[in-house]
């Protein structure tokens, strides 16, 4: 797959402050990617470089595999994390002055607008002023213009912050739709079940290092610990308990279940197969319930930020 | 330049729809107006009051020189006891009593007001007048001189003003100049500081709206800071004319109406305009004529143009560097020092002496330059000096619109931090 984005060793100092150091990153066209890190890592900062926002000191940023030129930024659609918009301008308005600055013409911009507003049913809002829409729904408009100019790259800051459940899960459908047309999405985020549910790729930047990146899928194999959990049934759980502890590494887990005796967590060497655990375990008792552990996006996070702190 | 015109567009739609701009609008020509009308009639009210003043003149010599006239009417009591009369004056609530006493040749009467409140100084001086008017003459009638003999002698002198080039000016011309620069000046000041605190207070608005980060990853924030101050120039020219054309119509419409006499207003100005001469008249209307309308005019919107840009770079950059209203207190001090100081140099060195030093060096410093050029210039400056002046001007604006921009462009993203010119200083090298 191509790439549609390449960060080159990307660097940004305010003043003594390392912002960035020596970033690089790989965005896959139609990937859906997951930029991570606790508050104040950088996340901002790189986006503002994509956005030409902020100069880096050094290094490149490539899209469609040019260096970044001003012209770019109608392939971009950005929804930063501070985000507002004019409040005594109507929403009609003000949402085609923002699709008129991103190069669409005024006609055009007033059909896609009409499109979306009928989509999501905000018609009626077209000549109200933002002052009388409560949050969420402006940041609905927000969204809408966002991806108004059918950007190839859409990059969204925090973009569930603020939404209700109801109206996050519809931009969620938006999003997913919008990739399968075509779309690359960069999500910046620090909430990660969004990022375990909707991304194919990962980073994680802390304090202006990159930690890790590469498929989610890749890093979760990279950090599991061949540990399973197990549910058994036996008379004895007592006796079996000792005689697994004698055999492998064992800690207790606990997990929703109707009649499991034993919840266990089972760790085996990585040169051993899970079937070889399975057929010894049903030896010894009814196996219910056995699983991998997969390490959670949040677990992963947890573990690297500590690490390096 | 699309995106250009469109924020200024934008910027100027959003001033001139705002509700207290457009009260503001149509309001001040009808306060403006409102209170034109009401001090005529407050300055009608008052020269309306006829002071009555009694005088018990006990040389009798003085008596008949006091005249009655519009506002004041004498009443002879020189026949009541001076006591008597001042209880009569008290009682009738006149405005006070004269007492000038019996005097001998070659002395000085004893002369004394009794009143209950102070006197208005303009009505004892006129008092004061007449009277040594009289002893003057007396006087030299007793020394044997003719007093006809001297107003026959006294001789009136006029300088006629001619340049080297023979034209013909007058001290008015000195006036006109005056006037017109003051006026100039004065305007520009007001136009900066009215839109320049526009320009501001919409910079803040953006950012604590915190639209600004999606509107810049559309243009650049020069051309946001561009726009917003050409778009609010425009709205501040738009008022202006509107003010203009208003103000106009509501004074001729009040002033047929009510019969309001305006020109009564201008007191001593209406009194040297009667005293001039018809000769003068036209030298005043020829002085206007003279004075060089196009270079005033193109130099007016030079300087105007280049003031207004180079004050609200200030001003855009101030807005971007603090997060609201009160916490710019801090930077206004800058922007409003060399206003006041261009100000005060027009109107006292460049009256005083329009090519003087420091007229002349005020005139050339681009924060001061704006306001004290345009007061010389009906003076006529010559054509280096407006060049180096103006080339001064055009290269701060560079400078300073340089400067304003990377402030603007750190400050606007910056949140929640209070700045110092230290901190500012940092932001350029960011």
């Amino acid at each position: 797959m191509d790439n549609l984005l390449v960060a080159e060793n990307i660097s940004k100092q305010f003043g003594t402050f390392t912002a960035l150091n020596d970033i690089s990153l790989e965005i896959p066209e139609g990937s859906i990617f997951g930029l991570l890190g606790p508050n104040g890592a950088g996340k901002t900062t790189f986006i503002r470089i994509i956005n030409q926002i902020t100069m880096p000191d050094s290094g490149r940023m490539l899209l469609d595999g040019h260096p970044l030129r001003p012209d770019d930024i109608k392939h971009i659609g950005y929804l930063p994390e501070e985000r507002g918009l004019y409040k005594s301008m109507k929403v009609g308005e003000q949402a085609l002055y923002l699709a008129q600055l991103k190069g669409l013409s005024k006609a055009e911009a007033k059909e896609r607008l009409q499109y979306w507003f009928e989509r999501l049913q905000i018609q009626d809002w077209w000549g109200k002023k933002i002052q009388e829409l409560s949050k969420g729904m402006a940041q609905k408009v927000q969204f809408v213009v966002t991806v108004l100019h059918r950007p190839k790259l859409l990059i969204f800051d925090e973009p569930f912050s603020g939404f209700d459940p109801v109206n996050a899960n519809l931009i969620k459908e938006e999003i997913l739709q919008l990739r399968k047309e075509g779309a690359t999405i960069l999500f910046s985020t620090h909430r990660m079940e969004s990022v375990e549910e909707m991304c194919d790729y990962m980073a994680l930047i802390h304090r202006g290092n990159k930690l890790l990146d590469g498929q989610v899928n890749d890093i979760k194999r990279r950090y599991k610990s061949n540990t399973f959990e197990v549910g058994l049934v036996t008379a004895d759980a007592e006796s079996l308990r000792k005689e697994l502890e004698s055999k492998f590494r064992i800690s207790d887990t606990e997990f929703k279940s109707i009649n499991d005796d034993l919840k266990l967590q089972i760790q085996i060497e990585p040169s051993a197969s899970p079937n070889d655990l399975l057929i010894y375990l049903t030896g010894k008792a009814q196996v219910n319930h056995f699983v991998e552990v997969i390490p959670s996006v949040n677990d992963i996070f947890i573990k690297t930020v500590t690490t390096n702190a | 330049m699309r995106n250009l015109k469109l924020i200024i567009k934008r910027e100027y739609l959003a001033r001139v729809r705002n509700k207290s701009f457009v009260v503001m609008t149509f309001l001040s020509p009808l306060i403006f107006v409102g209170m034109i009308v009401f001090i005529a009639y407050l300055v009608n009210l008052n020269s309306n009051v006829q002071r009555v003043v009694a005088i018990s003149d006990e040389s009798g010599q003085f008596i008949s020189e006091f005249k009655d006239s519009d506002d004041v009417k004498f009443i002879d009591l020189s026949s009541v006891e001076t006591e008597a009369a001042k209880r009569i004056v008290e009682e009738k609530e006149y405005y006070g009593l004269l007492h000038i006493s019996e005097f001998s040749e070659n002395t000085i009467p004893e002369i004394q007001f009794f009143a209950k409140e102070a006197p208005a100084f303009g009505f004892l001086d006129r008092i004061e007048r007449t009277i040594a008017d009289k002893l003057t003459n007396r006087q030299l009638l007793d020394r044997g001189i003719d007093v006809d003999l001297i107003e026959a002698s006294q001789a009136k002198v006029e300088i006629g003003i001619q340049n080297f080039s023979g034209e013909r000016t007058s001290k008015m011309s000195t006036y006109v100049k005056m006037f017109f620069g003051g006026a100039a000046g004065y305007l520009l000041m007001m136009f900066i500081i009215i839109y320049g605190n526009m320009v501001m207070r919409s910079v803040i608005e953006e950012k604590t709206n915190r639209i600004i980060e999606i509107i810049i990853s559309s243009v650049k924030p020069i051309h946001l800071m561009l726009g917003k101050i050409l778009g609010t120039s425009l709205a501040g020219i738009t008022q202006f004319v509107i003010w203009v054309i208003l103000g106009g119509v509501m004074l001729t419409l009040v002033s047929m109406i009510a019969g309001v006499d305006m020109a009564a207003m201008h007191g001593p100005q209406q009194q040297a305009i009667d005293q001039m001469s018809d000769n003068e008249l036209q030298q005043l209307v020829m002085d206007i004529a003279r004075l060089p309308m196009l270079l005033l005019l193109v130099s007016f919107l030079v300087y105007f143009i280049g003031g207004y840009f180079l004050y609200s770079a200030i001003y855009a950059a101030i807005g971007a560097a603090v997060d609201n209203e009160t916490d710019t207190q801090q930077f206004m001090l800058p922007v409003i020092l060399p206003l006041m100081l261009g100000i005060y140099v027009g109107f006292f060195a460049v009256i005083e002496n329009p090519h003087g030093v420091v007229s002349t060096v005020f005139s050339m410093i681009p924060l001061t330059s704006p306001i004290v050029m345009l007061m010389r210039i009906p003076f006529g400056v010559a054509w280096w000096e407006l060049a180096i002046s103006i080339a001064l001007l055009i290269l701060t604006i560079a400078g300073v619109v340089w400067v304003a921009a990377k402030i603007y462009r750190v400050g606007i993203l910056m949140y929640g931090k209070k700045p110092s010119y230290k901190e500012l200083y940092k932001w350029l090298k960011y």
